[in-house]
């Protein structure tokens, strides 16, 4: 490393924050001297103007931009109609990215939640509760590409000799052959998937942890009285008691896992039968340079996320509700 | 997004048979089974990561001819690896660069929106003026559009500049070497805006009207208002929020990646996400070159684990 690397870098930090500051106090003078002039609008503009303007401009914008570039050719020099959206439908790859994303986003959030249920109830007021639930909630803090790299070396394969990746040398040590998992469809898929879910079931442990707590003692005690058993009691009282955190958690996990990006592209780049919509709309328009189907897959990919935005917006309401 | 919660009195409660609930549910499974369950979930759950840093430690040739298990039986440790991946000049070193990349992206990729998000919150939470719902309620929609829909454009605005047919809104920024950083502040601030705005409106909120109005009455301006009143009040929420976006940002892939410019302006994990792609003759190093990413927010994560928590309770949904 050079010393100019250093200098360059702090230089441009230290430029970057001293302008930022010097925008700072130019909206504060401004906004000063419109509080001076008594208007509310003028003063909430202010405010305003750095936050819309990014949005606008970063994200506004460009969305309606790839909704208009989906109609267009690779280049986007000729209108192609709904062709791209054709070829999304009647590719075979490109099929199989739908299937994998539809196995992704059913498999992922129900596992994770599921697990992260069980965990957090067999957890829940045992002795050393926090550890337990700091061992699961760690891999939150690692990157995908981190966790990606961590289960690279699990899955690792070698034709012959000692196997370096933990879950071939267990194959082997039971007596079969090792696989070469991330080249092997469609296991392969399900592998990564592990991946993600590793990084979530710690979330949704965390969460509905917290809900548990909030389940009052004596619904659970009159159940027992009234003669429920323990599964009875689970089904009927705990789960329904939780339900809105469940959801919740369900549909986080799910959004996550639809923009899904950096695991497929660190594991296997989308070979061997596991891209899913997140990765091909990148792999489409940053390597392969067709912006037509990358903004395409992006079209899709928000398509995807509206119904259930518009769920959890409703479930959201009637828990307000239930609280007044 | 938010879950209701209420916290149990730290007084675990007694059913009148003198078992506490959480008891009572584990009962659910038998004991034993349980318990077991448990452990080989926290054991499933630390075992990869626990064999990824033993590896990250290990000599080159032991790395490449045997598993990380094989320390119990034949120690031999070395931070050369480690060393290597930092310093070296040769292919796949150097990573030094990249890991200053990091922090250089991270430090205004976390300030930037996070106070620009802390103005816009107080001006649709405390700010009386027209159309403040609907632009609240336009901004919280926001929060639901995937990056990928901005990705193409928002580099190609970088890169291109902006034009009504021939007539220029604004030219070409024309970013090189180091400079290429500066799309990635932006890219980070405008990703980390719509979540940020919504929570901190959230608190906001919340906050009691009569101090707002005891403080107009003393004639202090909004800005004034928001600087000695507000914020003071929502540091907790800041240091969530400031949380949230700092792992995000460091841990990311997809924006470094997308508007990063070449390897040596990119940050250290869209580096690694393509080293890990590409598996070349490397991969040996890759352990200890991960562990160097994974360390910083594993510390911030652990130490500052309540205000994460809390942010999370509060509620996220990540554009």
């Amino acid at each position: 490393m050079n010393i100019s690397d250093l200098t360059d870098r702090f230089g441009l930090l230290a430029v970057g924050l001293v302008a930022f500051a010097a925008v700072m106090l130019a909206l504060y003078g401004i906004a000063e001297l419109a509080s001076r002039r008594n208007s509310n609008r003028l003063v909430a503009t202010v405010f305003l103007f750095p936050a819309l303007l990014f949005l606008v401009v970063g994200l506004v914008y460009p969305a309606v931009r790839t909704f208009i570039m989906s109609f267009y050719s690779g280049d986007g020099s000729k209108f192609i109609g709904l062709d791209n959206y054709a070829w999304v439908f009647s590719n075979d790859s490109a099929l199989q990215t739908l299937i994998n994303t539809a196995l992704w986003v059913v498999i992922v959030p129900a596992v994770s939640t599921a697990l992260g249920l069980v965990y957090a109830v067999l957890i829940d007021g045992r002795r050393g509760e926090r550890v337990y639930k700091a061992l699961v909630f760690l891999p939150m803090g690692i990157s995908f590409v981190g966790a990606s790299i961590i289960w690279k070396f699990i899955y690792q394969y070698k034709a012959s000799g000692k196997q370096l990746g933990l879950l071939n040398q267990l194959l082997v040590w039971a007596g079969f052959d090792p696989v070469n998992w991330l080249n092997n469809f469609p296991t392969n898929n399900f592998l990564l998937m592990v991946v993600l879910i590793w990084i979530q079931v710690g979330f949704a442990t965390v969460v509905l942890s917290a809900a548990l707590k909030g389940v009052p003692v004596d619904i659970i005690e009159a159940a027992r009285i009234d003669g429920a058993n323990p599964s009875e009691i689970f089904w009927n009282v705990t789960v329904p008691s939780i339900r809105s955190a469940i959801i919740v958690v369900a549909v986080t996990v799910f959004i996550a896992t639809l923009k899904l990006f950096d695991i497929v592209r660190a594991m296997t780049g989308g070979h061997h039968g596991t891209d899913v919509l997140a990765h091909n709309m990148w792999d489409q328009a940053f390597r392969l340079g067709n912006d037509g189907r990358g903004a395409t897959m992006a079209v899709l990919l928000f398509a995807l996320v509206i119904p259930v935005v518009i769920y959890q917006v409703r479930n959201i309401r009637r828990q307000e509700l239930e609280a007044r | 997004m938010s879950v209701k919660t209420e916290p149990r009195p730290e007084s675990a409660p007694r059913s009148a048979i003198g078992e506490s609930r959480g008891e009572r549910l584990r009962r659910l499974f038998s004991s034993r089974i349980a318990s077991a369950f448990a452990v080989v979930i926290a054991v499933l759950w630390t075992i990869p990561t626990a064999g990824l840093f033993i590896s990250s430690l290990r000599p080159e040739d032991d790395i490449r001819t045997s598993g990380w298990w094989n320390v119990f039986t034949d120690p031999s440790f070395t931070l050369d690896t480690y060393n290597y991946v930092l310093y070296s000049t040769s292919a796949g070193g150097g990573l030094i660069r990249n890991l200053i990349n990091t922090v250089v992206i991270t430090i205004p990729g976390v300030i930037v929106p996070v106070v620009f998000a802390a103005m816009a919150a107080y001006a649709l939470s405390w700010i009386d003026f027209k159309g403040r719902n609907l632009l609240y309620i336009a901004v919280f929609a926001l929060q639901v559009v995937p990056i990928q829909m901005a990705l193409i454009p928002l580099l190609s605005f970088f890169s291109k500049g902006l034009a009504i047919g021939d007539m220029t809104i604004m030219p070409a920024w024309e970013l090189h070497g180091v400079n290429t950083i500066v799309q990635v502040w932006i890219a980070h601030s405008i990703f980390g805006l719509p979540l940020a705005i919504f929570l901190l409106h959230n608190f906001m909120r919340e906050l009691p009207g009569d101090v707002m109005e005891a403080a107009r009455i003393d004639g202090a301006s909004h800005s004034q208002i928001f600087r000695k009143v507000v914020l003071p009040l929502v540091t907790p929420a800041l240091a969530s929020i400031g949380i949230f976006q700092f792992l995000w940002v460091w841990n990311d892939f997809l924006v470094g990646r997308t508007f990063g410019g070449g390897e040596a302006t990119r940050p250290l994990t869209a580096v690694l996400g393509d080293m890990a792609g590409t598996w070349g003759f490397g991969w040996t190093r890759l352990p200890a070159a991960a562990f160097i990413a994974i360390i910083v927010p594993l510390l911030v994560f652990l130490l500052l684990q309540r205000y994460f928590v809390r942010g999370l309770l509060a509620g996220s949904v990540k554009g």
